[in-house]
């Protein structure tokens, strides 16, 4: 992917994207659906929350975090 | 846990967020309805504390900003190599134009903190006292409006690709 298309992906916006506040009322519950169902049926389940952990790095950082303590791989 | 916080300011930072968030989850107890488990539920707010403690901390030991270098800087920061030298030079011209021409005072402000200057929204969260919901919905606002800008002057396609 050039700088360009880079550049051009992190300007792009999805609108089911609910923002920090609405991802961060459920993330513990997605987390939990990741762990039991996989990601794929968190997505389905919350395309909103999905959309912005993609979009936002500080929530995505608290989902990978998260998802590491509660599965005893954090370093 | 960041890499601008290492040795004991780390463990300092960590014991701290831990303490804050024992104080947080014993006041929201009451709101736990059984939606996820637990621990799940308890360690969210351990994660949320350790966010808060680092975007604070940060202007601790702020990084020396880069002044108009900032921007020239930009298409690496995306992966742009020394093959693409022309077009990155393209991009940040093309990028200051919209910042300039299509944001708010507010939208900018922002954006140049985030984007050019490199600081953590959690870290600007703290400056500004506001909120990361807030200011994630002005960068939402204004990725929008600069992409619209792009595209409408030729710098990328609709569809997200290059032209």
């Amino acid at each position: 992917m050039s700088g360009w298309q880079a550049f051009g992906e992190f300007l792009r916006t999805d609108p089911r994207d609910v923002g920090c506040e609405r991802a961060t009322e459920v993330l513990d519950i997605y987390v939990d659906v990741v762990i039991a169902y996989g990601a794929e049926a968190a997505g389905r389940r919350f395309p909103g929350v999905a959309a912005h952990l993609r979009a936002c790095g500080p929530c995505g950082e608290d989902f990978d975090g998260l998802l590491a303590a509660v599965t005893g791989t954090m370093s | 846990m960041s890499s601008f916080v290492e040795g004991r300011e780390q463990d300092d930072l960590a014991h701290q967020a831990a303490d804050d968030a024992l104080v947080a989850i014993t006041g929201k107890l009451d709101r736990f309805r059984g939606e996820s488990r637990f621990t799940t539920w308890a360690y969210k707010f351990v994660m949320l504390e350790v966010s808060v403690k680092l975007g604070r901390h940060y202007w601790r030991n702020p990084p020396v900003p880069m002044g108009e270098d900032a921007w020239d800087r930009i298409p690496d920061r995306f992966g742009a190599g020394p093959a693409e030298l022309a077009e990155s030079r393209e991009l940040a011209a093309a990028l200051r134009r919209a910042v300039t021409e299509v944001l708010t005072e507010r939208q900018r402000r922002v954006f140049v903190a985030i984007v050019v200057d490199g600081v953590p929204l959690d870290a600007l969260v703290a400056e500004l006292g506001s909120t990361r919901n807030a200011l994630y919905k002005i960068m939402f606002d204004a990725r929008g409006k600069i992409r619209a800008y792009l595209v409408a002057h030729g710098y990328l396609d609709p569809d997200g690709g290059v032209p």
